[in-house]
């Protein structure tokens, strides 16, 4: 402004308002950056150097090379059940937390009677998290007495087959898995708004033609709603990768290493052996997996995935 | 890639009512599906029932087979005696005052951001909101340890700043989230504002907040909601009793009464309402806000 009084600059001007909104700028997004350098990038690269030497927070900090991947990825036998863990819980959790989302997603888009309702209980799940939570499901589980044996045993499940859920190594999963998919019914949310964005002439032209419901699901609905279940599976898997806390309160990683999750190996060798340089191998691995696996999910996704532009 | 479609959800607009609509079959189908989210929502309702059911039960029906739902007598008392088994009062003060803020830090500084990267032009701008952008995708597991190392060289351990203080610093999501949102409110009227001789500083707060409340309203509370339920983070960073959050709290009133279910169960009851009051109250803000993060949360 105080320039308004000078020779005829217009250019000039302008170039000063440009600068000082760019330094408003920077100072706006200043919180952003400097949080990202200081516990973003900078933990980050430190990581990356701790990640080839021993480094134990105390009093080593030698530089090892790539002793501690090699170590990992040769004679780590935890490393690799934690791995195969982690592998078998995203393989089963992602696709049903999906399934079980969409489902009462194209359920609520019947326009049943009662929305308000049924979208409030589903969402219940969504907002009952935490330690509370895993002990409610700790309980559930209960061998003897829980609401799922019960259930089983009603059903007719012989007594002596009842599976004895976070105490037997071959059930522990499934029982993180079904939890899991308790949790994903709050994912509705998302798939009924893109629902709802399906042009409703597109199943008309498909019942002209004869098309059954089934049918249309596959050829109209999955593939004008293919975006949202991409997303969902990206972050999916990406949180399934990093899905560990929950076995640290429920059963410390076992029965036998059972429920040993990524996350979990890294955190006991962190914290509580103190070895941070070789946790930090395995987290450097986690994140060139994720990226892997993301990277791979993009490459894919141009084969499935209809974004909106190219159907309309 | 894969951020670009929330970006379009992301916007506040209204539901497009109706689905499919089927022809044939009509009533038959919606009937079929009303039962089907009947017997849904019983197995989502179930183990919540049956968490309040065990916790008002008397010490000897606990493991009673075959279980009986409705608890003769019934055991207010549980709920009174599991609170005094430990310090939870303290516990929950200290939940609170970690989750107001966390809440506070995370909507001033994210806000802050997402006015700079939305209404403010600067060189570089895009690429540093490109790279913020894509630590969206870096595991939180990869900085942990790390970040531990930082605060306990700088002394912090067993004290509230590892767990407050990063708050402080516009975490990338709802940066991101809110920045959608900002970018929504007309130019024209931070222009009009700027006529009038207001820094920015001056549109941000009396201009751009107003404008975005239900934004703003959204991350607060999912941010609340987050550090309530947080229990790796004081964990790791709080050794000392008397800093436990309800959350380590509880998980350490289980190691000491792994066998009294009816008091584990009072107790997670007591910790869980604060956040089934806020959802019920806020119920509007909640369901928006979980189909925008719902995808990030799992």
């Amino acid at each position: 402004m105080s320039r308004a009084s000078s020779p005829p600059l217009p250019r000039r001007q302008s170039l000063n308002g440009r600068q000082r909104e760019a330094l408003w700028g920077y100072l706006f997004i200043a919180p952003w950056l400097i949080g990202f350098l200081c516990f973003v990038l900078g933990p980050m690269l430190f990581s990356l150097y701790a990640s080839f030497t021993n480094y134990d927070i105390t009093s080593r900090f030698d530089w090892v090379g790539v002793r501690n991947y090699v170590q990992l990825l040769t004679q780590d036998s935890r490393f690799w059940k934690a791995l195969s863990n982690t592998a078998y819980y995203a393989v089963f959790a992602v696709p049903l937390g999906i399934a079980t989302g969409l489902l009462i997603a194209l359920l609520l888009n019947q326009e049943v009677r009662g929305q308000r309702l049924f979208r409030t209980i589903f969402f219940l799940p969504k907002v009952l998290t935490g330690v509370a939570v895993l002990l409610l499901w700790l309980w559930v589980f209960n061998p003897q007495v829980g609401l799922i044996n019960t259930a089983l045993y009603r059903l007719g499940v012989n007594e002596n087959n009842l599976p004895l859920w976070f105490s037997d190594p071959a059930w522990s999963k499934p029982a993180l898995i079904i939890m899991s998919m308790w949790a994903a019914a709050g994912g509705f949310m998302f798939y009924l708004a893109a629902l709802k964005g399906v042009p409703r002439d597109l199943y008309e032209s498909a019942q002209i033609d004869g098309a059954s419901p089934w049918r249309q699901f596959w050829a109209v609905t999955v593939p004008l709603i293919s975006p949202v279940i991409f997303f969902k599976l990206i972050t999916g898997i990406s949180g399934a990768m990093q899905f560990w806390s929950e076995s640290l309160i429920l059963t410390k990683g076992g029965p036998s290493d059972s429920t040993l999750f990524y996350g979990l190996y890294i955190w006991q060798t962190a914290f509580t052996d103190l070895r941070m340089g070789y946790a930090s191998a395995m987290a450097w691995i986690l994140l060139l997996i994720t990226l892997a696996i993301t990277g791979l999910q993009l490459w894919f996704s141009r084969r499935w995935v209809h974004y909106e532009g190219e159907v309309r | 890639m894969a951020l670009s479609r929330p970006e379009v959800q992301v916007r506040p607009r209204p539901l497009r009512t109706g689905g499919p609509r089927r022809v044939g079959g009509l009533k038959l189908g919606r009937l079929l599906a009303f039962a089907a989210l009947v017997a849904l929502s019983l197995m989502v309702l179930y183990p919540a029932l049956w968490m309040v059911s065990t916790s008002l039960k008397p010490d000897a029906q606990v493991f009673a087979y075959p279980p009986r739902w409705i608890p003769d007598p019934v055991m207010w008392g549980n709920y009174a005696k599991a609170w005094a088994s430990a310090p939870f009062t303290r516990y929950a003060v200290n939940s609170l005052l970690y989750a107001v803020s966390v809440t506070f830090g995370t909507v001033l500084s994210c806000s802050l951001a997402a006015y700079g990267f939305s209404k403010l032009r600067f060189p570089g701008r895009d690429f540093l909101f490109l790279v913020m952008l894509s630590t969206m995708m870096i595991p939180g597991l990869v900085t942990m340890v790390p970040q531990y190392v930082l605060f306990s060289k700088l002394g912090w351990i067993n004290t509230y700043l590892p767990l407050v203080v990063p708050s402080f610093f516009a975490g990338a999501f709802f940066t991101f989230l809110l920045r959608q949102y900002f970018m929504g409110v007309p130019n024209e009227l931070l222009e009009a504002a700027r006529m009038d001789g207001a820094n920015e500083l001056w549109i941000w707060g009396r201009v751009m907040l107003p404008l975005t409340t239900p934004a703003l309203a959204t991350v607060a509370i999912f941010t609340f909601d987050g550090a309530w339920n947080d229990y790796v983070n004081p964990l790791l960073y709080l050794n000392d009793e008397r800093l436990y959050t309800l959350q380590v709290g509880l998980a350490s009133f289980r190691s000491a009464n792994d066998t009294q279910w009816q008091l584990l169960m009072a107790a997670s009851v007591l910790v869980l309402l604060p956040v089934l009051l806020i959802f019920f109250v806020f119920q509007k803000y909640f369901i928006e806000g979980a189909s925008l993060t719902g995808s990030v949360k799992g």
